[in-house]
């Protein structure tokens, strides 16, 4: 208040001038203040994340049950709101089996691991202009290294369940995650090309400077992006390391009670981190084109991060999900080559702008403008190359179908 | 290295990093050895952060314990006689005898060397002069080791591959 009353204006709708402001007022060393800080900002974006995957719980539910036309839970508390309360208490209250054979230290162990990088993520996400836990230079790096994490823990949940349906099946998640993780790394790559930085803030500015989205330069990556986000959050059509309809439940069959909680709402909290690298990345971040000057950018960003989070549970509700060997040979024979051909011509077209010294009005559209056909082109034209999207869709048996009908039916080596 | 706060997380990471390398070989389960490999591998990109080496630190962590962890466990899953207990262990004292051998060589040169101290202060960002290294510098050696590992993987591919094998249906 005092400070408010002092004359100095400092800018409230940012939650971080305040805070620093109420820690500056107490006068500690920097050190202190520096521990604070973090403490404090760490507290908030935990606290906003558990909220965030509790009300989400309910609107996907909710969502989901009105796409596929059926009422969805809507009977604890008014229109069902009460019901991840409930899911939550249920959780905890529920007893955590360790089965007899498990590894009982790992097992005890991958739920806590698993739940580590999905919150680290966050450090590095700018959620206003100074609303930034952790500044780094090398934030998208950050961003992918942090969520290469996940993929041990996966692995450690399977193995110690002792249990050969879900060591398979986080076999098979890692196989996925590796897979995709490429065409993540390829797809940041090109913007950062781009971009000329790995900072998240960095894009955020570029973005605001030059009054456009990197979704509307580079649409390729974008889609690529969020299409191996899928993956990473096992979300449909990418969820068959945990198809809950058709296995068990994957690499966590053998979880129960508040270490499935854990699985579950890690899972949540990377959906939330891939929608916020999205929104910081392609979406430009806290900014909406001067409208940041008058809604906090906190809003705007959450706004703009909750609306990607809705194309996931989206395609959840609607599409249908893809086979192992679809979504790998997806992976290594139509994204990858597509992403490796979009960042040589990223590559180029920064050369190309930085040596004739365009002027960005005319830069940025023809840019945009040659990336948007080029995906097109890409797009169709590899897909024609590789057989499908004639008009002729013939159905093949996958490969590996194949080669094990060989061996159990006809007891033909396989050469 | 002056303030208290760097001294101290090294003195920390250096202990989680040394302690969990020392475990790595005297635990029994093969598994449990990678996952404190994992924690080795973190603690030294938490040394890399008090050297102010942010890019090397990030890339020891997305290659080491994305990677090559996950290298060390498919090897492990399809080694036949990497059992879940890992009962099997011959060879103890020749391996013993080399890694003393080893240990000591490194920690006579570590005494012996006279090492040359930069007095600078830690870099604003590496990651630029990295690159611009790299891409300049050693563009050679870049290239070639690039062209190496393509050359590996395609290596791997072919020794996989069954004689014969007939085209995918795609």
């Amino acid at each position: 208040m005092a400070i408010i009353l002092s004359g100095e204006w400092y800018d409230l709708r940012d939650l971080a001038n305040p805070i620093r402001e109420l820690i500056d007022a107490l006068g500690a060393p920097d050190a202190v203040d520096y521990v604070l800080w973090s403490l404090i900002a760490a507290l908030a974006i935990l606290i906003w994340l558990v909220v965030s995957v509790i009300a989400f719980i309910w609107i996907e539910r909710r969502l989901v049950a009105l796409m596929q036309n059926r009422k969805g839970p809507n009977r604890v508390g008014p229109a069902g709101l009460l019901q991840p309360i409930a899911d939550a208490i249920k959780l905890l209250l529920k007893e955590a089996i360790t089965t007899r054979d498990a590894d009982r230290i790992l097992f005890w162990l991958a739920p806590i691991i698993v739940f580590i990088p999905t919150i680290v993520v966050f450090a590095v996400v700018p959620f206003g202009e100074s609303m930034v836990l952790a500044d780094l230079n090398v934030g998208v790096l950050f961003l992918i290294a942090v969520a290469g994490i996940m993929t041990p823990a996966v692995f450690i949940a399977g193995w110690s369940s002792n249990n050969k349906y879900a060591l398979l099946a986080a076999m098979r998640a890692i196989a996925m995650l590796i897979s995709y993780e490429l065409i993540q790394v390829l797809a940041l790559l090109a913007a950062v090309l781009f971009i000329g930085s790995m900072n998240l803030q960095a894009f955020v500015s570029w973005q605001d400077e030059y009054n456009t989205w990197l979704i509307f330069i580079l649409p390729l990556p974008v889609v690529a992006y969020v299409i191996a986000g899928a993956v990473e959050i096992n979300r449909s059509p990418m969820d068959l390391s945990e198809a809950e309809s058709e296995l068990a439940a994957g690499y966590h069959t053998e979880y129960g009670g508040i270490k499935f909680g854990f699985f579950y709402q890690a899972e949540y909290m990377a959906g939330f981190a891939i929608a916020a690298t999205v929104t910081t990345l392609f979406l430009g971040g806290w900014t909406l084109w001067g409208l940041e000057e008058w809604i906090p950018g906190w809003i705007i960003f959450l706004g703009k991060l909750y609306a990607v989070f809705f194309l996931y549970i989206w395609s959840r509700g609607t599409l249908p999900r893809l086979r192992i060997d679809q979504l790998m040979a997806f992976a290594w024979k139509f994204m990858l080559p597509l992403m490796l051909v979009n960042a040589l011509v990223i590559a180029v077209e920064v050369v190309v702008w930085e040596e004739t010294g365009a002027s960005r009005n005319v830069a940025l559209p023809a840019i945009g403008a040659v990336n948007a056909t080029l995906a097109v082109i890409l797009v169709i034209g590899w897909a024609r190359v590789l057989g499908h999207g004639s008009g002729l869709q013939r159905g093949y048996r996958a490969t590996l179908t194949r080669e094990i009908g060989k061996i159990y039916y006809t007891g033909a080596e396989v050469s | 290295m002056e303030d208290t706060g760097t001294v101290v997380a090294f003195w920390i990471l250096a202990a989680l990093t040394v302690g969990a390398a020392l475990s790595v070989a005297a635990v029994r389960n093969l598994i449990h050895s990678v996952v404190l490999l994992i924690v080795s591998f973190a603690g030294v990109a938490g040394l890399y952060i008090t050297l102010s080496a942010d890019f090397i630190a990030v890339v020891q962590i997305l290659i080491y314990i994305g990677a090559i962890a996950i290298l060390l466990i498919f090897a492990i899953v399809l080694t036949p006689r990497a059992g879940r207990l890992n009962q099997e262990g011959f060879m103890l004292l020749p391996a013993l005898a080399l890694a003393v051998l080893v240990a000591g060589t490194m920690i006579f040169v570590a005494f012996d060397t006279s090492w040359a101290i930069s007095e600078r202060d830690g870099f604003e960002e590496t990651a630029t002069a990295i690159g611009d290294l790299l891409l300049d510098k050693y563009a050679l050696p870049f290239e070639i080791a690039s062209v190496l590992l393509l050359s590996a993987i395609i290596g791997a591919i072919l020794l996989v591959r069954p004689e014969g094998a007939e085209e995918g249906p795609e």
